[in-house]
């Protein structure tokens, strides 16, 4: 059985900090929707997890789906293993 | 609607192969102050709130959500190879009887969850106060578990995730700021 | 700063059966002395963050449990 090296869990756990950092700005601004530093700060890290992203789902398929990932040939999208058995 | 992503939140560990911590965890599941009561609760609540806290109660019950796939994850591991005899030394037994090692929405004395768990009064103030009370209630069952687990992998977890209940509790704290805000007076950036 | 516990001393019968707990703590977080959160508090870097539950350093708060150490010392 394919095991994932441990390249995987360092990407991800990137990806994780960025994501959190994001939804940590995400509930603030909910309630502070004139912080322009914090939207600035925001906009920087939607980026960031953009490159993350791309840099994880090359190599170990689509994060998300309906169309929110590409698909790789054949359909990757249900490879184990997910996120509770990793 | 909503788009599953394929990751935890927070990288999820276990160390030792434990059914009688899964048996306490599963409080956090399927109980009257868990995570799966606080995202139904904040979701639902959304229909009749202010427009100006919609968001909130949009993305804290979404984030409620990935919380129920953290604790389903430490169930799952803890559990996962255990042998009905490990199950029966942890108090499992009744659970094993009708689910095997299947996960279920109950609370760690194995009563079902149900909706009573959750209001919704229509009442701003009075919604936002009691998911204030709710937040509260989640952080301490988080310090209880706390207490009783000597699994250091798991305890990093749940304090991740007692450290967000404080976070949710003060956005709702400041959503009912808003909410009394006079407004000719000018205060919040 | 606030303090994040605060203690009191229950009242103890000569008739009570368990050892008796002389201190009992409990949690005080953050959020209840925050008010409406100030622009710019300083922040964790985005790893620090995700280990610590929150990006604001003013709201950090861990808990551990007391028994822990007890129990390691077995
Ligand atoms: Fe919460």
């Amino acid at each position: 059985m394919k095991q994932l090296p441990a390249d995987y869990y360092q990407l991800l756990e990137q990806l994780q900090a960025v994501d959190f950092v994001l939804v940590e700005l995400t509930l603030y601004l909910d309630t502070h929707n004139k912080d322009t530093e914090a939207i600035k700060q925001f906009n920087h890290y939607a980026k960031e997890r953009k490159k993350l992203r791309n840099a994880i789902e090359s190599k170990y398929g689509p994060l998300m789906q309906f169309g929110h990932s590409y698909s790789g040939q054949p359909w990757n999208w249900d490879d184990a293993p997910w996120p509770w058995q990793v | 609607m909503w788009v599953y992503e394929k990751k935890l939140q927070y990288p999820v560990r276990v160390s030792t192969c434990n059914p009688k911590l899964a048996k306490f965890l599963i409080e956090q599941y399927g109980g009257a102050d868990g995570e799966l009561a606080a995202a139904l609760r904040y979701l639902n609540q959304r229909y009749s709130i202010p427009d100006k806290v919609i968001g909130l109660l949009t993305d804290i019950g979404t984030e409620e959500f990935a919380h129920l796939e953290m604790i389903a994850t430490m169930v799952y591991k803890l559990t996962k190879d255990a042998t009905p005899d490990q199950m029966k030394a942890a108090g499992l037994g009744d659970h094993y009887a009708n689910h095997d090692n299947a996960l279920f929405y109950h609370n760690a004395a194995g009563v079902p969850w149900t909706a009573t768990y959750i209001q919704a009064k229509g009442d701003p103030i009075a919604d936002l106060y009691e998911d204030i009370a709710a937040e509260e209630k989640a952080r301490a069952t988080y310090q209880w578990i706390i207490n009783m687990s000597d699994d250091t992998d798991l305890n990093d977890g749940l304090r991740f995730l007692r450290e967000r209940e404080i976070i949710h509790s003060q956005r709702f704290r400041e959503a009912v700021e808003i909410l009394k805000e006079e407004r000719d007076k000018k205060k919040f950036f | 700063m606030n303090t994040l516990r605060k203690t009191w001393h229950p009242y103890i019968s000569p008739f009570d059966p368990c050892t008796p707990i002389k201190v009992k703590t409990y949690s005080t977080p953050p959020n209840l002395y925050m008010g409406f959160q100030p622009p710019g508090l300083e922040q964790f870097t985005p790893m620090e963050a995700l280990r610590a539950g929150t990006l604001w350093k003013a709201f950090y708060d861990p808990w551990y449990s007391p028994y822990e150490k007890a129990r390691e010392g077995q």
